[in-house]
């Protein structure tokens, strides 16, 4: 009988709010984190979409001057929300060999390297700065946990683009089960908010071009929708095994009951049009944590607005679920925060963690002329989940063809 | 020219905005590792800033002579003369 995993500490810096109560009750009230850039960049480079979804809070609010200057923006926002994930699960005595973590980003310490390199060409070599490559590797943010909470029994870092949070999610889980640790924090974190991939994404018709309504830019399932909307922050869980949080007294939010990664092998971005690959995902979650369809009364899709991202989804689920699917409350929570990239499947984790805990299910935005190819029961205003047993899903996927799927469970 | 007083105060200021250390802690006879408790790379850091700073060059063989805040000074002193 494999260990069970329970989470006792969320922690999470967005768009919609720079703490968990804040993004929580904002989510449920639905508001918009996008806005139209100020940076004198976006005319400057001439960028073809002039709004993304900022983080809602800076992260010095939370780091000193010193401590900021010396992380990445995507490290920074790391920092902030594992601190309040572990001030949340209020472990007092840990045991820091048996304490791992689990941080992932999607794309690392951009800002960091192209601001060195911007550096490297305007003053030379002499002044890029002594601390740019532990700034700008990707492993950072999770270093940066490890070294703050001094968690010993390893600090790992997936790197599966927009999946990437749900997978570190999917190795908090493995490393606990498989005994290498009692205790870890895992999640993701992403700052991308930078002309350079704005450029990149946009070049790749990925973006939204909504340039002049960035509020009702991002809006999974309508037929209106035109690409996704880049958002910034970072999402944490404290994920406990069931002894040690039992030992001492914990509030125990739900249980992790299991979680997958498979990928498509079938394009380098372009989701598989069947979901072959997510709808094996999704099985093989439900089936590690022996959830059947009925189980599941809520899913957090991955939903990013994108034309052809959001109907594979919608087969995968109906493979996997069945008829059972009707019965589901579906939430495109991207709508709201925009696409937290490598951040995403964490800060959705905690949101389908507060789901089953709180049995209510968050509020899509945006949506006015539901595609009819993609008949889900989307949750437009905030709706109780049923009492009882119950579970929900949480889906990622990113470019590579990565699909990770996590089902919580009601304690 | 700036006088052994301003550079130590300009050096103050640099130690403080990287490592976050009160300006009034840098004085001249203490170490920047044993004293200071400043790893290598905020050492460069610094380092770096005062060539800005100063408008000087401070090799990098120099830079682990650079034992205390005084030897720091003076190198930038006899540098400057």
């Amino acid at each position: 009988m494999a260990r069970k995993v329970v989470i006792t500490g969320l922690g999470a810096t967005t768009p919609i709010g720079g703490d968990v109560p804040t993004m929580w009750k904002n989510a449920l009230k639905g508001v918009s984190g996008a806005h139209t850039l100020e940076d004198d960049w976006v005319a400057k480079y001439e960028l073809p979409v002039h709004f993304a979804a900022r983080a809602s809070n800076a992260a010095t609010e939370v780091l000193s001057r010193v401590e900021a200057k010396r992380m990445d923006p995507s490290t920074q926002f790391a920092v902030v929300a594992s601190r309040e994930a572990w001030a949340d699960a209020g472990i007092t005595e840990v045991d820091h060999d048996r304490l791992a973590v689990a941080f992932a980003t999607g794309i690392g310490g951009v800002w960091t390297l192209l601001d060195a390199w911007d550096t490297l060409r305007e003053k030379g070599p002499r002044r890029v700065l002594p601390m740019t490559v532990p700034m700008l590797m990707p492993n950072g943010p999770a270093a940066a946990v490890s070294l703050d909470l001094g968690a010993r029994a390893g600090a790992h870092t997936p790197v599966s683009a927009c999946a990437s949070g749900t997978e570190a999610v999917h190795m908090g889980l493995e490393l606990i089960r498989s005994g290498k640790a009692d205790v870890v924090v895992c999640g993701g974190a992403e700052a991308a908010i930078h002309p350079m991939p704005i450029a990149a994404f946009a070049s790749m018709q990925a973006l939204s071009r909504r340039n002049d309504d960035p509020e009702h830019a991002s809006r999974p399932y309508d037929l209106g929708r035109d690409g996704f909307v880049m958002g910034e922050g970072a999402g944490a869980l404290v994920l406990e095994a069931e002894e040690h949080a039992l030992a001492r007294g914990a509030r125990i939010y739900a249980e992790l009951a299991g979680t997958s990664v498979t990928a498509d092998a079938y394009h380098i971005t372009a989701p598989d049009p069947q979901g072959l690959g997510a709808t094996r995902a999704l099985k093989a979650a439900m089936f590690d944590g022996r959830i059947q369809p009925e189980d599941v009364v809520h899913v957090n899709a991955h939903a990013t607005s994108t034309p052809v991202g959001d109907k594979p989804e919608y087969a995968a689920l109906k493979a996997a679920l069945g008829k059972q699917l009707d019965s589901v409350a579906v939430s495109a929570t991207k709508s709201q925060m925009g696409h937290l990239l490598g951040a995403s499947g964490a800060v959705e984790a905690v949101l389908t963690v507060m789901a089953i805990y709180d049995r209510k299910a968050p509020v899509t935005i945006n949506l006015e002329n539901q595609d009819p190819e993609i008949p889900l029961d989307v949750v437009t205003t905030a709706r109780d989940l049923p009492s009882g047993s119950i579970a929900a899903l949480s889906n990622s996927f990113g470019f590579g063809g990565h699909n990770a799927v996590i089902a919580v469970r009601s304690i | 020219m700036a006088s052994n007083e301003e550079i130590l105060a300009g050096l103050a200021e640099i130690v403080n905005e990287e490592t976050g250390l009160a300006t009034e802690a840098v004085e001249m006879d203490k170490s920047f590792t044993e004293d200071l408790d400043i790893d290598s790379i905020s050492m460069m850091t610094i380092v770096v800033n005062a060539e800005e700073k100063f408008g000087v060059r401070i090799p990098d063989e120099e830079v682990k002579n650079l034992k205390t805040v005084g030897d720091a000074v003076s190198f930038i002193s006899n540098a400057q003369a």
